[in-house]
């Protein structure tokens, strides 16, 4: 048999050079090269054209005075910062608004989803028009009409709607009061938490109990109650440790308080109402890919509608709606760099707007925006690949 | 095998494209047979498409000079119109051949960006537009106020400057094109805009009420604005360059599109004769015809009447001459001579 083959010798052994193995190896070890190769002279082409051309290179403008001013920052910012710091406030904004965004666009979305599959005509045919509507208009558009939605009918600082004198609204944005901490109220903050270790706890003993004697407690209320309480409690005991900065009108507009800029609102607004859009749908098949016969088998023994929905319809659900909630949270981070249509300081509009033409540094400047939305996807995908698993049918 | 051609190709492609030998923006502009012009989105007297899709402008007057120069044909442009962010990679990646878009010359962009401004077409500076009903008649009245800005701009370091050293508080709310600034400033979401002076009276004729606004007489810094062109190719550089001056050169000898070919004709001035290649000096030495200087006059006008008619009096925003009147009528348009 060996003696057959022209490629094995008398030993019958097969070469190196022809064993599938080694050759699949070699092969990609090759590709991997090219790759970096091809790369690498990218790179060196780049770097050697724009010297060529007198255009500075390297990451030393981060240290510069970035000289201009931001809108709205989460951190202290002014214009004596650097340009590196101006990355990480357009940074900040960006997460606010995809935050936001997820939280909202969550809630509104499984709402309306459950809501299309309502046996109410009306209820579910408003859903229907909902999704139907806001999932078909470019959201580029829907953010332009929020801004200005929001913006036009809304009064002069001057004029400004209140509430109590010290809630206003107006075309620059809502003014709210902001508290601040004194002394004490750290142990608010410690009541919080014990109260939240109480809740869980709670539940795990709840549970134990029930699957060892069958008997139920409401774990989920007692917890709610615990940790709404107990921290108010603490508050009203220790003496009321916070008081409100109201918002004051002075000179243009409203200073002190907690102001909330009508970029910010018509950005989530938008982003929200169209990816809830999908969400919905998403949340829609989820629901209906759960075969009618399992609510059957459940009512069949004994379970009630509500803990039948609980623990029979939505943990099924939930491995088909996961997957695409997943790719929209990524769809609804990636949208929010449309904020530079409107003027949201995001890292779009602030760090690859203002700074990459202050500095020039294009290339330096895209491939670290570039970086961070990977890094912020990457990191969402993660989480919900976890959350998928850990929600996954256990095959036994 | 065809994925390793393919790789070397792609890789010859780019080293061939990156390479750059002086004259070589002029050859190419020559052998494609127009001038790649980048100006702005739409800012009216500078360079903006009228309602026949022809662009018109004082900025756009630079480009139809250095096509008329090279060419004799002044019609011989494409424009790409850019945002304020987009334009100096516009120019640096070669997509255009020159950037005249009301762009100030200042040291960063002139000696970091790979640029060089070729001169200065617009002599402006940093100014304030506000609603007549807010009642402000400084801008040192305007601390706390919130300010509608372009994104990319000088003016957003000029504003940070201006109230840092006068100890004020701002709040700037920065778009990215100058019809989104006018558009919030419409809306009411700041209480001013501000930009260059001469955009303030171009912007205001945009609004429904262009009366209820008022630009306000502070000038809060120098913009001279100029046409850019990328750096090591001089040939490219002084034809740009010169063909600006030609025209500031013909406003002076009192040389216009009217009267250009009776001078030509007719003149005894020497130094008529040299601007309009009758004597004297070679176009050769730039790479262009003789009668260069003549094609330009013709075909564009000299400074004065692009001035006039695309910013000046016989346009809709009916700015003075101020600082651009010429060097010898109390200006600052001067240029050397052509001899």
């Amino acid at each position: 048999m060996a003696a057959e083959h022209p490629s094995q010798d008398s030993t019958g052994k097969v070469p190196l050079w022809r064993q599938p193995t080694f050759r699949a190896i070699v092969f990609q070890v090759l590709l991997v090269l090219c790759l970096l190769a091809f790369g690498n002279f990218l790179l060196s082409n780049t770097l050697q054209n724009m010297e060529q051309r007198g255009i500075t290179t390297g990451f030393g403008f981060l240290d510069n005075a970035a000289g201009f001013g931001i809108l709205q920052s989460l951190i202290p910012y002014d214009e004596t910062y650097t340009y590196g710091r101006t990355f990480v406030v357009g940074l900040l904004n960006t997460l606010l608004v995809a935050a936001l965004g997820i939280f909202f666009a969550t809630f509104l979305g499984f709402f309306i989803g459950i809501a299309r599959l309502s046996h109410n005509w009306l209820v579910a045919r408003l859903a229907t028009v909902y999704i139907e509507t806001f999932r078909n208009i470019p959201l580029l558009l829907q953010i332009m009409f929020w801004y200005f939605a929001v913006l036009r009918p809304l009064p002069l600082p001057r004029q400004s709607l209140s509430v109590g004198d010290s809630v206003f609204l107006n075309n620059r944005g809502l003014f709210l009061p902001r508290p601040i901490v004194e002394d004490g109220f750290g142990l608010v903050v410690a009541a919080l938490l014990v109260a939240i270790i109480g809740a869980v706890l709670l539940t795990r003993w709840a549970r134990r109990r029930q699957e060892a004697s069958g008997q139920q407690f409401p774990a989920g209320l007692s917890g709610f109650v615990l940790i709404i309480g107990l921290p108010l409690l603490t508050y009203w005991v220790s003496g009321s440790p916070l008081h409100w900065d109201y918002p004051v009108l002075g000179g243009f507009n409203f200073r002190g308080g907690l102001e909330v800029i009508p970029e910010l609102a018509a950005l989530v607004l938008a982003l929200s109402i169209y990816t809830a859009a999908f969400i919905a749908e998403a949340v829609r098949s989820g629901i209906q890919s759960v075969s009618h016969g399992q609510t059957e088998a459940a009512y069949a023994l004994g379970l009630r509608p509500r803990v039948t929905l609980k623990l029979v319809i939505i943990p099924q659900a939930m491995r088909v709606i996961i997957p695409q909630l997943t790719s929209q949270y990524l769809n609804l981070t990636k949208n929010s760099s449309l904020a530079t249509a409107i003027g949201y300081p995001d890292l779009v509009n602030v760090f690859a707007g203002t700074t990459l033409n202050q500095t020039g540094q294009a290339v330096e400047v895209i491939a670290m925006t570039m970086g961070v939305y990977l890094l912020i996807s990457l990191v969402i995908s993660l989480f919900m690949n976890w959350y998928n698993k850990r929600n996954q049918l256990v095959e036994r | 095998m065809t994925t390793t051609r393919w790789v070397i190709g792609l890789g010859a492609a780019l080293t061939l494209s990156g390479a750059v030998h002086a004259g070589a923006t002029l050859d190419a502009v020559k052998s494609k047979g127009f001038v790649q012009c980048g100006v702005s989105t739409g800012l009216p007297g500078f360079s903006s498409a009228d309602d026949k899709g022809r662009f018109t402008g004082i900025d756009v007057d630079m480009c139809r000079a250095v096509a008329a120069a090279i060419f004799g044909d002044a019609e011989k442009v494409k424009y790409n119109p850019l945002t304020a962010k987009e334009r100096f990679t516009a120019l640096q990646s070669g997509e255009i051949d020159m950037l005249p878009r009301n762009t100030t010359w200042t040291y960063t962009r002139d000696t970091s960006l790979g640029l060089n401004f070729t001169g200065v077409n617009y002599y402006d500076g940093q100014g304030f537009l506000v609603t007549k009903n807010l009642g402000v008649k400084s801008a040192l009245e305007m601390d706390g106020a919130s300010f509608c800005i372009q994104a990319g701009t000088t003016t957003e370091l000029n504003l940070a400057d201006y109230f840092r050293s006068n100890k004020m508080n701002y709040t700037p709310i920065t778009f990215d094109t100058s019809d989104q600034t006018i558009k919030a400033f419409e809306a009411g979401r700041c209480d001013a805009l501000t930009s260059d002076q001469s955009q303030l009276y171009a912007l205001r004729i945009k609004l429904s009420d262009p009366k209820s606004a008022v630009v306000l007489p502070e000038v809060i810094s120098k913009e001279p604005l100029g046409p850019v062109v990328r750096q090591g190719d001089d040939e490219w550089f002084n034809v740009v360059k010169w063909s600006l001056y030609a025209m500031v050169n013909a406003e002076e000898l009192g040389v216009t599109s009217a009267n250009v070919d009776e001078m030509k004709a007719s003149s005894t001035d020497p130094n008529v004769r040299r601007l309009l290649g009758v004597e004297g000096v070679k176009g050769e030495w730039m790479g262009l015809p003789d009668d260069w200087g003549y094609n330009i006059i013709k075909q564009v006008g000299n400074y004065g009447e692009a001035f006039d008619r695309n910013v000046g009096a016989g346009s809709a925003l009916g700015i003075a001459r101020g600082l651009n009147a010429l060097w010898s009528k109390g200006g600052l348009q001067y240029a050397p001579p052509i001899r």
